[in-house]
């Protein structure tokens, strides 16, 4: 009778176990598998569906007639979409090259011991922390030759002083790629600080007791060890150079005309403004492609870091 | 002697000939190149209409007037047919902030603690499905997301902008796992002897002691969504639009002359929360940009 009841117990306990222990095995993947569904959604099918749709005809509805390659013909041939990408192509390197000259610049400085470090910092960072569209509100007046710099500067006496880039239709993506390092320049320097800070003290007084010279050891010692900061940097300021939208919305909304359009707006601007869908879409996969490029490298390394962790 | 002296201190121009004084002179002088928007903005909030167009653009007001502001906050027109100045804009920003924050940055710890403390076969590769996120160009979704949002019959409220933001935030899992790969395994060992489960060590053990990190995610993130500007204005419903919509129909409305006082004071009140966040929290804000940049 008691073994009885012992064996119907052992059954009953197995019985429950079995599917619990089942589902104790795949737990970990249960509790990750909706931010990897959502993610593969939202990331990469919504993805393939602008894909397919440039590929298609689709103007102001989606409608699923094959074009072929037709509206990247029809892209390639759009002055307007040369002039985007002629103006990333000036838009970019400024934004990347500046910050990251002006932030290692300034940060070199900030690191000799100075007093009020945390003020300073605390004034160069703040743009970070503001919106593109704040940003585009108050830089859009200083920039207006009627009521900004130029304005002061006339009334200052420097009658001759020409600053009127944000209304002129060849110099007006520089006056966004002002405002752009403006908001960045801070960040970078950030980073450079915690590059140098990172240094060890003793290989500087090795080298100095070689009698290395100053230039030398900034040459052949710091700059090698903040090459992962600028790496990190340009992988943070470029992918978001190629985004810039907020922007050029706010500050230009691609004018004077529409000579200081990027890609990023003008695929906006083809969805939204113009009903030109399938166009739109070709011109967000030759965006995508462009990112996809610079992650690239991001990914190498972030790959070989995590072999040298798990190993 | 002069490399005695040199050693005992670190590196520094000064004994080398450059003046203390040349640095802190340039170093005040990009500072005052910085401030300069933020003082333009201040100034000119605090000052007539009348003044500003007699000229006075760069200096203290004349006269001290709180009218933009109010004017901003409670009055100004952001389209048509609505004068109600930011303030309702202000509240639908927090409205979304407030829970895609919380939400977003809750779920990229338990991501990040699922994928670093419970490895299984093919962590890696969800991880990295993740972590991609964070190159794409979102505004190529913006097409499609409207579709879905009006699919699901959320085009009327802000559940569909909210929803959105806690998508394209599962790239932060980078951070919470990145540093769960330091927690100490044995901590969790020894809880799982004990019988505790997933969730019962993520609430009782991982999540009280990665607050610090847990701090710098919710700040990015609360800047990041209060700032966000792309998703809002073509995901929100056009009666319940955040606040960079607002500032943004604000100074675009405009008829007759443009009051910038008004549009100085109202960009100000845009981007008073982050910057309250920014001074309060400044170190956990320059920790969390940092921690993103990738060590090679």
């Amino acid at each position: 009778m008691a073994q009885a009841k012992y064996q119907f117990r052992y059954q009953l306990k197995h019985q429950i176990e079995r599917p619990i222990s089942w589902l104790g095995n795949y737990l970990p993947q249960l509790a990750i598998s909706p931010a990897l569904l959502l993610s593969l959604i939202f990331f990469y099918v919504l993805a393939a569906w602008v894909g397919v749709l440039s590929l298609t005809h689709s103007t102001t509805f989606a409608e699923y007639s094959w074009a072929g390659l037709d509206q990247y013909r029809q892209l390639w041939n759009d002055e307007f979409w040369w002039l985007a990408l002629g103006n990333l192509l000036k838009f970019a390197p400024l934004c990347v090259g500046v910050p990251l000259l002006l932030g290692c610049f300034l940060a070199i400085l900030m690191d000799q011991k100075i007093r009020g470090e945390d003020a300073l910092r605390t004034i160069y960072m703040y743009p970070i922390a503001l919106s593109f569209v704040v940003a585009g509100t108050v830089w859009r007046w200083l920039l207006a030759p009627d009521t900004g710099i130029e304005a002061w500067l006339h009334r200052a006496g420097f009658d001759n002083v020409q600053f009127d880039w944000i209304v002129s239709s060849d110099k007006a993506i520089y006056a966004l790629a002002i405002v752009a390092i403006w908001h960045s320049t801070g960040f970078v320097m950030a980073l450079f600080i915690a590059g140098l800070r990172s240094i060890d003290d003793a290989v500087f007084k090795a080298a100095m007791i070689d009698g290395a010279s100053l230039p030398r050891i900034y040459w052949s010692i710091v700059l090698p060890a903040l090459r992962p900061t600028v790496f990190s940097a340009v992988l943070i300021l470029l992918p978001a150079t190629l985004k810039t939208f907020d922007l050029v919305m706010v500050l230009t909304n691609g004018g004077p005309g529409r000579s200081s359009i990027l890609p990023a707006y003008y695929m906006f601007d083809m969805f939204f403004v113009r009903d030109q869908m399938g166009q739109g879409a070709a011109s967000g996969m030759i965006i995508l492609m462009m990112c996809v490029t610079v992650a690239v490298p991001y990914i190498m390394v972030e790959l070989r870091r995590q072999r040298r962790e798990n190993t | 002697m002069k490399i005695l002296e040199l050693v005992t201190g670190k590196l520094s121009f000064t004994k080398l000939g450059f003046s203390k004084l040349a640095i802190y002179v340039t170093l005040a002088g990009m500072a005052a190149m910085f401030l300069l928007p933020a003082w333009f903005a201040f100034v000119n909030s605090l000052k007539s209409l009348g003044e500003i167009q007699a000229g006075n653009l760069l200096y203290l007001p004349q006269v001290w007037t709180i009218e933009g502001w109010r004017k901003a906050w409670g009055g100004a027109c952001t389209g048509a047919s609505s004068c109600a100045g930011l303030a309702p804009y202000f509240k639908n920003s927090f409205i979304v902030v407030i829970p895609a924050t919380l939400l977003s940055t809750l779920w990229a710890c338990f991501n990040g603690y699922i994928l670093s403390k419970w490895r299984f076969r093919g962590a890696d590769l969800v991880f990295f499905v993740l972590l991609f996120g964070s190159f794409l160009p979102w505004g190529l979704y913006l097409l499609p997301l409207t579709r879905i949002v009006d699919w699901l019959g959320l085009s009327n409220s802000l559940l569909g902008l909210i929803l959105v933001h806690l998508m394209y935030s599962l790239p932060l899992t980078l951070f919470f796992r990145n540093h769960f790969v330091g927690f100490p395994d044995d901590l969790i060992k020894a809880a799982r002897i004990d019988g505790a489960g997933l969730f019962t060590i993520f609430w009782r053990i991982v999540l009280p002691t990665c607050k610090p990190m847990f701090v710098v995610v919710l700040i990015m993130q609360f800047t990041a969504i209060w700032n966000d500007f792309m998703f809002s204005l073509v995901l929100s419903p056009s009666h319940a639009q955040p606040v960079t919509v607002g500032l943004n129909n604000l100074t675009n409305s405009q008829t007759g002359s443009p009051e910038y006082n008004v549009y100085m004071a109202a960009a100000f009140i845009t981007s008073l929360p982050t910057i309250v966040v920014y001074i309060l929290a400044g170190k956990y804000f320059v920790r969390g940009l940092t921690a993103g940049a990738v060590k090679g």
